[in-house]
This record gives C-alpha cells, sequence and structure tokens, in this order.
C-alpha cells in the first residue's frame, strides 16, 4: 500500500497511469452500470416498497460513496498537510466536488423514495441530518479554498477542514444504530449477514460498483486536469519572470 | 422480464433515474473539458516558455 502511494506520488508515474487507468475504469462503470440496471428493472417488485424499490440501486450505491469520497478527500488533505505532497492535494481538490454531487444525489433520491414511503420529503432523522453535514463539508470545502487567493494557503486551510469534517464520518455510518431513527438501520452489511434479499443484493452491488468506477474515472480524470492546470501556472511564471 | 411501468411510483422512480443520469453526465464532461482545456493551456504556455528560455542545457 504505503509502495503503491509512493508510486503515485510522482506526477510523471501517476500521469502515465491514469492515462490508460482513467478510460478502463470508465468502460469497466458503463459495463457494470448496463447490467445492474439490467437485473434491477428485472427485479420483482417488493412486497413493502412495490417499484420504488428501484430507487435503492441508485440511491444507496450515491449515499456509499459519497461517504468513501469523503474519506478519500481527508486521506488526501492529512498526507497534503503532514508530507506536503503536492499530488495529494490535487487529489484532495479533486475528490471535492465529485464527493459533493453523489452526496446531493444520496439526498434526491432518497427524498424521492421518502415522499411515497414516509409520506414526507424529509425528516430531521439523524442519518438524513447527519448526511445533509456531509454535504455542507464538501460545500465549504470548494468554497473556502476558492476563497482565497493564496493556494498554499487555501489548500492549508481546507485541508483541516477536511480533517476537521471526518469526525462526521463515523456518525454517518452508525447514526442509525446511536439513535432512534426513521431512516432504516444496516442491511446490505448488518450483523450476521445481508438482509435483503439476493434478487436485490445483486443488482444493488452491481450498481455500486458501477459508481465506485465511475468516481475511480472520474477522480483520475480530475487531477490529471489539476497537474495540467499546475503546470499552467508554473509555465506562466517562467513567463513572466 | 423488464418492468419498466412503474405504476403509481412513475414520477419518483423516473425522476430518479433522470437527475442521477444528467448528475453523472454532468460530471464525466465537465471533468473531461476541464482536464481538457488546462492540457491545452499548460502545452501552449510551456511551447511559449522553452522558446523564450530554453534552459542552460540547449544554449549553444
Amino acid at each position: 500500500m504505503t509502495q503503491a502511494l509512493a508510486f503515485l506520488y510522482n506526477p510523471h508515474r501517476f500521469m502515465a497511469f491514469s492515462a490508460w487507468a482513467a478510460p478502463l475504469f470508465g468502460a469497466l462503470a458503463l459495463a457494470l452500470a448496463a447490467a445492474g440496471l439490467w437485473l434491477g428493472f428485472t427485479a420483482p417488485e417488493d412486497y413493502q416498497q412495490g417499484d420504488t424499490v428501484r430507487i435503492m440501486f441508485i440511491h444507496v450505491p450515491a449515499a456509499w460513496l459519497g461517504l468513501f469520497v469523503y474519506v478519500c478527500l481527508g486521506g488526501a488533505s492529512f498526507l497534503s498537510l503532514v508530507f506536503r505532497q503536492a499530488l495529494a492535494d490535487a487529489a484532495a481538490r479533486a475528490a471535492a466536488p465529485i464527493g459533493a454531487v453523489f452526496t446531493a444525489l444520496a439526498l434526491a433520491t432518497g427524498s424521492l423514495w421518502g415522499k411515497p414511503m414516509w409520506g414526507a420529503w424529509w425528516v430531521w432523522d439523524a442519518r438524513l441530518t447527519s448526511v445533509l453535514v456531509l454535504f455542507l463539508f464538501y460545500l465549504a470545502y470548494m468554497a473556502l479554498r476558492a476563497s482565497i487567493d493564496d493556494e498554499a494557503k487555501g489548500a492549508r486551510a481546507a485541508a483541516i477542514l477536511a480533517l476537521v469534517g471526518l469526525i462526521n464520518v463515523p456518525v454517518v455510518h452508525w447514526s442509525v444504530e446511536w439513535w432512534n431513527t426513521l431512516h432504516q438501520g444496516r442491511t446490505v452489511f448488518a450483523a450476521g449477514g445481508s438482509r435483503a434479499a439476493t434478487v436485490f443484493l445483486v443488482p444493488l452491488l452491481l450498481m455500486s460498483l458501477s459508481y465506485m468506477s465511475a468516481f475511480g474515472a472520474l477522480w483520475l480524470v480530475r487531477i490529471r486536469g489539476e497537474v495540467w492546470r499546475r503546470r499552467a501556472a508554473a509555465a506562466e511564471a517562467r513567463l513572466a519572470r | 422480464m423488464l418492468d419498466l411501468d412503474p405504476g403509481p411510483y412513475g414520477f419518483y422512480i423516473w425522476t430518479s433515474y433522470g437527475v442521477s443520469a444528467a448528475a453523472l453526465a454532468w460530471l464525466a464532461v465537465s471533468s473531461l473539458a476541464f482536464a481538457r482545456r488546462w492540457r491545452r493551456r499548460a502545452e501552449a504556455l510551456e511551447t511559449r516558455a522553452r522558446e523564450v528560455d530554453p534552459g542552460p542545457e540547449r544554449q549553444p
């Protein structure tokens, strides 16, 4: 793991690796989504949720990714802050908009499922509220970076904010156990094994892998963009001398 | 058998899938455009910088 990270610290190696890895992840995401959607729309209706169970195939992966991307953002911020790794800072900056979109999708699709099932678009439930806080951390991270003209100072301030936001990650994950919530408890990773029927579990896992691959592709592409942006800034500085 | 008739929940299901597809497509297009724009700019600036200052190893 450390060797893999050390390999990717080098921008030249990273650019060579990401040039073939990003399209590969993208193609994998599309193939997995095609399989997941097919199985999702051939699955029977749930005996309680009816057809709205199909929203779960995109809601749950978006929620998982919203959380996972934040862990990546926090990890990259830590490497950037402690080891002053420029590529880690680029990775943190690149992860934020992707994580924000996944979290917004989790909130939106959850709301669209909640209205017919709970009779409400929104409730101030511990899980929903902690995911909203997660979304606000993403927005605050991006706003903070954008608001400080000195890029190095902005990166440091945003990295500290990202690390503070990591406190919210276990709160999101265990909120359904720590508090009495309307949101259902853990289903797929429940103690004693998944409580979801295989006919729903398989498309859910395929869609989750698809979202994960899509994140891999998008993250690599955005980090590449960040590397190019910094190279442009360096060339501009050379020309200004 | 493919079931594309969600009955009374059509609005909620198709809106969920529509919003997700639109958001992910926007993310893909904007990410590719961001990387492409900066790649072009960096390459143009690096070429100009090399012309202005070829560096010690390239000077005659």
